[in-house]
């Protein structure tokens, strides 16, 4: 008597080939049990046929790997894309408003952008590192001067690509470019890059807005705002890493 | 250290493959989906590197679809049946001689634990090892699941069969 265990075994590829000839000989001989096998057989394929194709399937924008809580994320890409309206309306507010002196544009800039993006598991850039050279001729010609793409790599940081952000104001046209890189737990840093037209150096600074950590600085032609939920040792070593790479 | 976002990224369509044929419909199994991946990366750093991520995130699965189960029966209407599976074109036939929307409905019907291991094994490829670690019960469990849940579906779709045959007749 051949127990139904060793049946499943079988269909399910489970047994050695000494088991697998013991069932075969038992299925010779008894039809009832080669019936109930094929059909087990064929409802596995029947599964195959019917649910293989989700596989292919593209993936809902909703759905990503690492996020917030449940309730935020059907609405989350119209809350990104609404939070980034309103940090750049609030970033072009006349500087008459009474309050804690905030961090300079560049840096609120910054974290506005890094919170808005950041979270994007798909789409966090409009042109991938896979196409650097694309990536690198693009965003200079927006920035009208030639954009060099710092390495991070030696820091375990990859560049998943770029895009490019709408200005903060009528008043200030300057196109802003944010390249955005990827740790391997999946952490995202972005750097941005806007042409800056006091031509006038400055030294790193550091602000923060909530947990989001933003080093920026001026050098040549170009404002430099480097925003990370890591820790501030770690972002300014990388601060410093991307400062070196653009002025080997 | 934990795993990296594209460990699951490279798991997700056999998480959604399996969430869909587990679930009714295609919003749900995308809702199961999403909720296991928040609950994955909440307890990222509970996974243990070098064992297996695949059976830790089905387990994962399975304990959020268990207690989404307790909140919401799964629909049974033939509607939301029509939604759980891609629609193959025309009136695809299981090798069975069933219509693969029979093959759906049958599902449906399996009581869950029997579902479960039927598409871990079935159609996901798990061991009856694997099958045990991510539901959290010993493998005589698995097996025994495994047994009826093959020959309840057996019953389903050969009544169904007969049935639609004597309706062909008349």
């Amino acid at each position: 008597m051949m127990k139904d265990d060793q049946l499943h075994a079988y269909v399910d590829d489970a047994l050695t080939p000494e088991e697998r000839e013991l069932v075969e000989r038992h299925l010779q001989d008894n039809p009832a049990d080669a019936q109930r096998v094929r059909a087990w057989e064929a409802n596995n394929r029947s599964l195959h046929r019917l649910f293989d194709p989700v596989l292919e399937e593209p993936r809902p924008l909703h759905l990503r790997v690492r996020g917030p809580s449940t309730a935020a994320r059907r609405v989350l890409p119209i809350a990104a894309a609404l939070a980034l309206g309103v940090a750049l309306g609030y970033l072009a507010r006349p500087w008459l408003a009474p309050g804690p002196p905030a961090a300079p544009l560049i840096a609120r800039q910054a974290a506005a952008a890094y919170v808005a993006y950041s979270p994007e598991v798909r789409h966090p850039v409009e042109v991938g590192a896979q196409d650097e050279q694309h990536l690198v001729a693009w965003l200079s010609k927006r920035l009208q001067a030639p954009l060099r793409v710092p390495v991070l790599s030696s820091e375990g940081w990859q560049l998943l690509g770029g895009r490019l952000l709408p200005p903060a104001s009528s008043s200030d046209p300057a196109p802003i470019a944010l390249l955005v890189y990827e740790n391997a737990r999946g952490q995202r840093l972005s750097l941005l890059v806007k042409r800056e037209s006091t031509q006038r150096d400055t030294a790193f600074a550091f602000s923060q807005d909530g947990p989001t950590r933003v080093f920026h600085w001026i050098d040549g032609p170009f404002g430099y705002a480097l925003a990370g939920d890591v820790g501030r040792e770690e972002l300014q070593r990388l601060a410093e890493l991307t400062y070196r790479q653009l002025n080997p | 250290m934990s795993f990296d976002g594209r460990q699951i990224e490279e798991l997700l369509p056999r998480l959604r493959r399996y969430s869909r044929a587990l679930c009714g419909s295609r919003e749900a199994a995308d809702d199961l989906t999403q909720d296991t991946l928040e609950r994955a990366w909440l307890k990222r750093a509970q996974w243990q590197p070098g064992t297996n991520l695949r059976a830790w995130l089905f387990a994962i699965m399975h304990s959020v679809f268990i207690n989404g189960v307790k909140r919401v029966r799964p629909t049974e209407s033939l509607e939301a049946l029509g939604d759980a599976a891609p629609q193959p074109e025309g009136a695809a036939r299981a090798d069975s001689g069933v219509q693969l929307s029979e093959m759906a409905a049958a599902l449906r019907r399996l009581p869950d634990e029997q579902r479960e291991v039927v598409l871990l094994v079935g159609l996901e490829q798990f061991s009856y090892a694997e099958a045990a670690e991510a539901l959290g019960v010993p493998m005589g469990t698995v097996m025994s699941r495994l047994s009826r849940g093959r020959e309840r579906l057996r019953d389903l779709l050969e009544g169904g069969a007969a049935t639609a045959a004597l309706r062909r007749v008349k």
